[in-house]
């Protein structure tokens, strides 16, 4: 393997390294700089230093997106994984077990094929098709049952009290079904023994599930939660095509790719859009550090 | 959830530990016995309720997108009166679906096809040569999994723009591809280091260069990882909104579909075109469904295979 190694390798390398780099790399690095001027596009950018960050600080709209961070960060893997947990037990141990092999409710299969398909589609989509569904008047999916049986209608995505929680209901609807699979995954590889042996000394379903399932699956919930907080850190898609006004009403669904899609793209103010794209990503950093750093736990080895 | 599960799989099987040996049903055991039927009741109740909340909005856009206008305020849960098939004909030619679609299918063929080429070329060499550089190329890769894309978002625009590449479908391949490579040569790499190393050597031997070794005999060979990543890459690249908004913002006629729904939604209003708007609907998410339907495993694999390392 050694004859003529070196024009190989790098014949392989040039092309992917140059793409990244270009598109990848260079953007990041730039983003940092960028974020230290008062650049508007048109003429020179002009060094201002720390300015960008200081005025974050004083930003209403840019706190509101990260405290919306903040709930994402807790619900939508919180609700998502209970949920998930919850079908994916019953999918795989939840049936009758005959001579130690586990079975799952009747039905599992079909079950599973359905919940999964919402990850197929496209956020964008999944967010018109929302925007149909919690329409305010009897044309939408909820109201128009409420208002056939005389209910107000509600306001789901233009009181701001519940219009963040709207959005989470959709983000959670479409992640479920992944999870599912993902648990499921992690279930089947939990060895049927240990089931047996646990229903031996009389555990019931509910004692399996907190002594048995949930230990040993600890890894790749750790990675569902990561997974989930790297959605809760986007949710670009679905806040500007479902929420009121891009992230309204009034700043209550605005999340922080929001504005800096807003503050570069609609008022040309780059540095401080790059700013906030800093910001994020030391959130972002934090998030993760902070997560392998509690769910550090001893690994159960079988 | 069966109540029968709570009891041992078959008394022979089981010497009787606890003072509850396999006992005819519902001797003495009443309580917890119909409390775990509940639950299994309530399980099932609950499987069937998501079902329900799954597939009932796609189900309603369907049947809504056969309707008119005041059909669809009048009468949101019934069947359509006829089958309106005018509403899909205005929404594939006059709310330019068509276009979308296609612009969708000529971007993410291209960029998952260059995505895969360039993604598999670097992760083969940095799997499987020894060179200088290769941890540094490899980290270099791998580091973008942890950077949120629109960080970068406002300079990315920019070097879009310098080369010309704005408005255009190359710009938006080459973007895509780029941000795609991070995962593609993570997850290709760890394969190519698993394929034993016996053929490439016996290749070698047969006169075989490394290219030819490369693209006959190891690609091959790496096809289940191949087909993952692939179809990983279709559907997050198809999915895409954030970046074709930015870089395709003033050329209409190269939207892809996702900002063509988005943008349809917001026209829906103005012009009251709501079964315009659910055909529309109809025409993204059914080709979604019927590519699930033949390759409802493989894409299951797909998606979760960044999961399951």
């Amino acid at each position: 393997m050694r004859h003529g190694k070196y024009p190989f390798v790098i014949g392989f390398l040039f092309a992917p390294v140059a793409l990244y780099v270009t598109f990848v790399i260079w953007p990041y690095a730039q983003a940092f700089q960028i974020s230290m001027t008062n650049w508007r596009g048109l003429s020179a950018p002009q060094w201002v230093g720390f300015d960008n960050y200081r005025r974050l600080l004083d930003d209403g709209a840019f706190w509101k997106a990260v405290q919306h961070h903040g709930v994402l960060l807790l619900a939508l893997p919180l609700i998502t994984i209970a949920i998930a947990l919850f079908f994916a037990f019953l999918l795989n141990v939840g049936g009758k077990s005959s001579g130690g092999q586990r079975q799952g409710v009747w039905g599992a299969k079909f079950y599973r094929v359905v919940f999964f398909f919402p990850q197929v589609l496209a956020v964008a989509i999944i967010a018109v098709l929302f925007q149909m569904v919690y329409r305010p008047n009897e044309s939408g999916l909820i109201n128009g049952v409420l208002m056939k049986f005389g209910i107000e209608p509600i306001l789901f995505l233009v009181k701001p009290n519940l219009a963040l929680w709207s959005i989470i209901a959709v983000l959670v609807w479409q992640a479920v079904g992944f999870y599912v699979v993902l648990f499921s995954a992690g279930m089947a590889s939990i060895p049927g023994e240990i089931y047996e042996a646990a229903e031996m000394d009389g555990a019931t379903k509910v004692t399996l599930f907190f002594r048995v399932t949930l230990p040993l699956l600890w890894d790749t919930l750790q990675v569902a939660w990561v997974y989930l907080g790297i959605a809760a850190f986007d949710a670009f898609a679905i806040v500007a095509v479902l929420s009121v006004d891009g992230g309204g009403p009034d700043g209550a669904t605005t999340v922080l790719a929001m504005e800096i899609y807003r503050n570069a793209f609609v008022y040309s103010k780059y540095g401080y859009a790059s700013a906030m794209g800093v910001a994020l990503f030391f959130l972002t950093l934090t998030f993760a550090a902070l997560t392998l750093r509690l769910t550090k736990r001893e690994s159960v080895e079988y | 959830m069966n109540p029968q599960s709570t009891l041992p799989p078959t008394p022979a099987a089981l010497p009787p530990k606890s003072g509850d040996p396999s006992a005819p049903a519902g001797s003495g055991h009443k309580g917890p016995r119909s409390e775990v039927k509940l639950f299994a009741g309530l399980g099932h109740v609950a499987l069937a309720v998501w079902a329900v909340i799954v597939i009932v909005p796609i189900l309603w856009t369907f049947l809504a997108a056969f309707k008119n206008t005041s059909e669809i305020f009048s009468s949101p849960w019934t069947l359509p009166a006829e089958l309106r098939w005018e509403n899909f004909g205005r929404a594939w030619t006059k709310a330019h679906v068509g276009r979308y679609f296609l612009n969708s299918v000529i971007v993410v063929s291209c960029s998952t096809f260059l995505t895969m080429l360039l993604g598999s070329m670097a992760a083969y060499v940095l799997a499987r040569y020894k060179f200088w550089g290769n941890r540094a190329v490899y980290f270099l890769f791998v580091s973008g999994l942890a950077f949120p894309v629109f960080l970068a978002l406002v300079p990315l625009f920019f070097v879009v723009k310098n080369l010309g590449l704005l408005d255009t479908h190359t710009g938006v391949v080459l973007v895509y591809s780029a941000y795609s490579l991070p995962f593609t040569v993570f997850f290709l790499a760890a394969f190519f280091k698993t394929l034993p190393s016996s053929v490439a050597e016996a290749g070698m031997i047969d006169g075989c260069g490394h290219t030819r070794l490369f693209f006959q005999v190891m690609m091959p060979m790496a096809k289940p990882g191949l087909i993952s990543v692939t179809i990983f890459n279709i559907i997050g690249q198809w999915a895409q909104y954030q970046l074709p908004l930015v870089l395709l913002s003033n050329a209409k006629d190269k939207w892809v579909l996702t900002q063509g729904i988005a943008d349809i939604s917001v026209n829906a209003g103005y012009e009251a075109d709501w079964s315009g708007l659910f055909a529309a609907l109809t025409i993204a998410i059914l080709p979604m469904i019927i590519v699930y339907a033949v390759f409802q495993r493989q894409i299951q694999a797909g998606l979760t295979s960044g999961a399951v390392k």
